[in-house]
């Protein structure tokens, strides 16, 4: 049975361990406030344990030896940091992962060994998806976030229809890896033309991304 | 030839310990930069430090790169947070090769850890503990224990 150890506490670790219940696995909370471990040992069917998870007698106590995955989501990153370093170093926690929020923290912890993921990215990608570009069907970052790789759909506005990928003025260190045309998929050159209805699949760094999906998308 | 050279020492923590060790290090001609989130913590700066204040939260990478931690010769930091120091101290050393860091640790059995991961710390708990213990071991235990004995 899949064991798991969450550190923190607030809606999302209920609702999180409810659904890693439902999903058949067994679920540890420590939790710094003592009123709302009540609630939660009340609520859910996890065991839950008072205290500071940075705390390595908490943690031994909330059987950190036997889990198999950490996960540390309290609301300041460097007691998440310090949770998944114990886990790791003491207990020899196999899996650990650390929910942060300052995006600049993913790169930091993956730096000291930790494995990382910023909540604030997270939603503002989500948000960029979902809000910005109607053409990007797709939006994953990959490497940490290091790359993005995103589908954009061509429509008739778009300023590179019936252009070659020659003449399109790509920034360095972006690139359209793929064309999907109808179910074809092709692998671009140089000398092949777009149309509408194309998806692309675009490849860049966070920084150019906005840049390539406008040079795509808008007509200037 | 120089006896010594003005270093260049990032504080983290503007507490007594920080704004002590700020002042003695400005005093004796070093540059000093002191971070801390509320700006009422430098009011323990004496007149004369001649250092850097920031406003801001050492966990943030931005922060640390404001007060240019790659020149830094000396980082220590001593927030009342345990674990905002043994992070910063991490950083410091691990992403931007300050050669000396010093984390002020409070809870002393996470010591081995850090010592595992080459980041000094100093726990003030077990430097009284152990002055107090030693003080009253030499002046009375061994009294009571040759009394005893005789």
């Amino acid at each position: 049975m899949n064991e798991i150890l969450i550190v923190g506490g607030g809606k999302i670790v209920y609702f999180l361990t409810r659904m890693f219940i439902a999903k058949g696995s067994r679920v540890t909370i420590i939790n710094k406030d003592k009123a709302e471990c009540t609630r939660l040992a009340r609520a859910l069917k996890a065991t839950v344990v008072y205290g500071d998870g940075s705390d390595p007698v908490i943690l031994e106590e909330a059987g950190a030896g036997a889990v198999d995955t950490i996960i540390a989501m309290t609301p300041n990153d460097q007691d998440n940091l310090v949770i998944c370093q114990l886990a790791i170093m003491r207990f020899s926690v196999p899996r650990s992962l650390a929910l942060v929020s300052d995006p600049d923290n993913e790169v930091v912890f993956h730096e000291l060994g930790i494995s990382a993921f910023s909540t604030t990215r997270i939603i503002s990608n989500i948000i960029e998806q979902k809000a910005g570009f109607e053409e990007i069907a797709n939006l994953i970052p990959v490497g940490e976030g290091k790359v993005t790789l995103a589908e954009v759909i061509l429509d008739e506005t778009s300023p590179v229809i019936g252009k070659s990928l020659r003449e399109i003025d790509m920034p360095y260190q972006s690139l359209i890896g793929y064309v999907l045309r109808g179910e074809k998929p092709i692998v671009p050159r140089g000398d092949t033309v777009l149309n509408a209805g194309d998806r692309l699949i675009v490849i860049a760094l966070p920084d150019q991304y906005g840049q390539v999906i406008s040079l795509l998308t808008r007509s200037s | 030839m120089k006896k010594y050279k003005r270093l260049y020492i990032i504080i983290v923590g503007c507490g007594r310990l920080g704004a002590y060790l700020a002042n003695r290090f400005s005093h004796a001609g070093h540059s000093v930069v002191v971070i801390d989130q509320d700006m009422e913590s430098f009011e323990k700066l004496s007149f004369h430090f001649s250092g850097f204040k920031m406003e801001g939260d050492a966990t943030e990478v931005q922060v640390l790169k404001q007060a240019k931690i790659k020149n830094a010769d000396l980082l220590l930091a001593t927030t009342e947070h345990d674990n905002i120091n043994l992070m910063v101290a991490q950083v410091g050393k691990k992403i931007f090769n300050v050669p000396r860091v010093m984390a002020r640790v409070y809870i002393p059995d996470r010591e081995d850890i850090y010592r595992e991961l080459d980041i000094e710390t100093i726990c003030p708990t077990t430097i009284v503990g152990d002055l107090v213990a030693d003080m009253y071991a030499a002046s009375f235990f061994d009294d009571n224990l040759e009394e005893g004995t005789s």
